[in-house]
């Protein structure tokens, strides 16, 4: 992400000095009787690029919608740059989208598109031009100016759209899902793509998306959104790593989670907590930051490429269980195998293909024994 | 075979209905006037054998076409038509566009009931709907009354038999033409655009002319030839509400052939008022075509 410098890593969320761009403070928005956002306090800070996650209807659109201005909150304040914007049309806020059907004007070439915002301001015609000129060469589009945009292709028109809202320059740079229409290959170009640009023009940056991988990707920051409350604001790493909910874990990427109570174990001071998860079976070792009442209900999350997964038990594993091979998806880099285990529990194991697959370990109904750390996993409250 | 046959339906039926009536229209207009049955001559003698129809040829002439030029009440009945539709026109875009912009931001559930509103008068026939205006706006009609009674004005205004009238009755008849297309082009435009304009620095009053207006052009274009092309030619609305100062080639074409049984000239007059209608007819066309291009 964009670094001050290479030794300082960027993360002005945690220096209490840093102002943050953009601050949410208690907002609530209602459409009739639905609550699409429900008390929301957030800050995002400069040069950041934040992203907003969550399954469609979550509210994440209507987030991004109020930043924008065409909708005001029905609670709450939203401040940009230290102002409350709730009185600042559109047309007046430093803040231009990238709007999801790109909503490029079909009666003007892709000159015009990107002039069209610097024009509204009365720039010289001189500088509109130059203006132009740069967002051409920064999205490489400086061979279809003249186009109009059904004559250039879903990408190209992708980018159209980001350098018209880049154009005028803007404090923050809403995306509302900017890579929803573009096939798989080309979405990962454009992801890198998108940090390269942001990086080079120093802008804020938020994005809408649905999509946990280009979160993952292209985010500083990630908030991830349910029902209209944010569940978790952290960076990508800390939100695989250590998600804050069972929602969050099951959320962002594969996961295992299986319930038990738990058992702290007294006075160790690593935090270590055994999880009783079945009848006959011994309990998960596992470790936590949290506090866990003996016999409170938890659950154990841990991530497929975390278990490890053999033909002979292994000596000095913390976990290690037997089962049988259910099924294997192949996805050529990665194979997923899913044992069952004699509880009925069913979990994912990940492994990477260093071999070809004719000469893969294991097959379908093969014995097994899957094994993991003390903290390969994360224990979690309801 | 198939498609030969397909394509032959819509030329047949041209054929049929337009080109052959046209022709006959033509050679009447070529023709002399005469105190007969039918009223001009020559007519077509096959008995004559080969003869006969060199004669019927060499009798043919242009001459009710160079009259045409020598009256000056015919070029000024096509110029003050032109004229009218013209006006009407533009007076039809003035009210139709607002209506149309208003269909196509109403909630959808809506929009077929608001649609069916623009048609419904279709329903009723057209002479008895202009016929009712001559209630609205005579003298003593509904609309001076209701002026006079709101103490707006002492005297009646004179409104029927003046070109204000006919005015208003194109513009009352063709106005759901003009809102039609309008309406299509409003209702496929995309709302986010809007937004978009509004978040580049547009508000929204120039929003609405630098996206919507450009956007529904070609509503605007085919709306306006709707009405403009039937209009010109329009006989019924200049006849029941026009006056004496009302000057329209349909009335001219209409007491050339049933006042003077003047069959020839009024066959002259119908083939130039054609040839007048083909040049927007053609643009019209042009829009169309420009549009399957532009969605294509």
């Amino acid at each position: 992400m964009a670094q001050p410098s290479p030794q300082q890593v960027f993360a002005p969320w945690e220096d209490p000095n840093e102002k943050p761009l953009i601050e949410f403070r208690g907002v609530t928005k209602r459409f009739g009787d639905f609550t699409a956002i429900d008390d929301v306090s957030l800050s995002i800070f400069r040069r950041e690029f934040f992203a907003l996650l969550g399954p469609s209807g979550c509210g994440k659109t209507t987030l991004m919608r109020m930043l924008a201005g065409f909708e005001a909150p029905t609670e709450g304040t939203i401040l940009l740059d230290g102002q409350d914007i709730a009185p600042v049309p559109p047309n007046k806020r430093a803040v231009n989208m990238m709007f999801q059907s790109y909503a490029l004007f079909p009666h003007l070439s892709v000159w015009e598109n990107i002039a069209f915002g610097l024009k509204r301001d009365r720039m010289e015609k001189d500088r509109i031009a130059q203006r132009v000129d740069e967002m051409l060469r920064l999205t490489r589009l400086e061979k279809f100016a003249r186009r109009k945009p059904h004559q250039i292709s879903g990408g190209q028109r992708q980018r159209v759209a980001l350098a018209r809202s880049l154009a005028k320059a803007p404090k923050l740079l809403l995306l509302d899902e900017p890579l929803g229409a573009l096939d798989k290959k080309l979405r990962q170009d454009t992801q890198f793509e998108l940090m390269d640009i942001q990086e080079k023009t120093g802008t804020t940056f938020v994005i809408v998306t649905h999509d946990q991988e280009e979160a993952m990707t292209v985010a500083s920051r990630v908030a991830v959104m349910d029902e209209g409350r944010i569940i978790q604001v952290a960076t990508p790493d800390v939100i695989y790593e250590s998600p804050a909910s069972v929602y969050v874990a099951d959320f962002i990427g594969d996961v295992n989670i299986i319930e038990g109570r738990a058992t702290p174990v007294p006075d160790d001071g690593e935090g270590r907590v055994n999880v009783a998860w079945a009848e006959g079976q011994p309990p998960i070792r596992g470790t936590t930051r949290r506090r866990f009442e003996t016999g409170q209900k938890a659950w154990f999350a841990i991530r497929p490429e975390k278990i490890a997964i053999t033909q002979d038990r292994p000596e000095d594993a913390a976990n290690a269980v037997r089962g049988k091979v259910l099924d294997i998806a192949y996805l050529g880099n990665i194979s997923t195998y899913h044992v069952e285990l004699p509880t009925g529990h069913v979990v994912k194991a990940q492994t990477a293909n260093t071999r070809r697959i004719a000469r893969r370990a294991f097959t379908w109904e093969d014995e097994v024994w899957l094994s993991w750390t003390a903290t390969a996993g994360v224990l979690l409250e309801d | 075979m198939r498609r030969f046959a397909l394509i032959a339906m819509p030329y047949a039926w041209l054929l049929a209905l337009f080109l052959i009536p046209f022709l006959i229209v033509l050679k009447i207009a070529l023709s002399d006037y005469a105190l007969s049955i039918p009223p001009y001559t020559p007519t077509f003698d096959l008995s004559q054998g080969w003869q006969g129809v060199r004669d019927f040829f060499a009798a043919l002439d242009f001459e009710n076409f160079v009259f045409l030029t020598t009256d000056d009440l015919y070029w000024k009945a096509y110029l003050s038509s032109v004229w009218i539709a013209a006006v009407s026109t533009f007076l039809a875009l003035l009210v139709g566009y607002p209506i149309a912009y208003g269909m196509a931001r109403a909630a959808p559930e809506w929009r077929p009931t608001l649609l069916m509103l623009v048609i419904l008068p279709f329903w009723t026939s057209f002479l008895i709907r202009v016929y009712s205006w001559i209630g609205i706006l005579s003298g003593e009609g509904y609309l001076n009354q209701f002026l006079m009674g709101l103490g707006l004005i002492d005297a009646p205004l004179t409104i029927l038999n003046t070109n204000i009238a006919v005015y208003i009755g194109i513009v009352y008849t063709y106005l759901p033409f003009m809102i039609l297309p309008i309406y299509a082009t409003l209702e496929k435009m995309d709302d986010s655009l809007l937004e978009a304009a509004e978040d580049l620095g547009c508000s929204r009053i120039s929003a609405f002319w630098l996206v919507t207006v450009p956007l529904s052009k070609t509503g605007i274009i085919a709306g306006c030839f709707l009405v403009f092309i039937p209009a010109i030619g329009e006989f019924v609305i200049p006849s029941l509400l026009g006056g004496s100062e009302t000057l329209m080639i349909g009335k001219v074409l209409w007491e050339e052939f049933f006042n003077n049984r003047d069959w020839p000239v009024a066959s002259a007059v119908a083939t130039v008022l054609l040839l007048i209608l083909v040049i927007p007819i053609v643009l019209f066309q042009r829009n169309e075509q420009k549009q399957r291009e532009a969605e294509g």
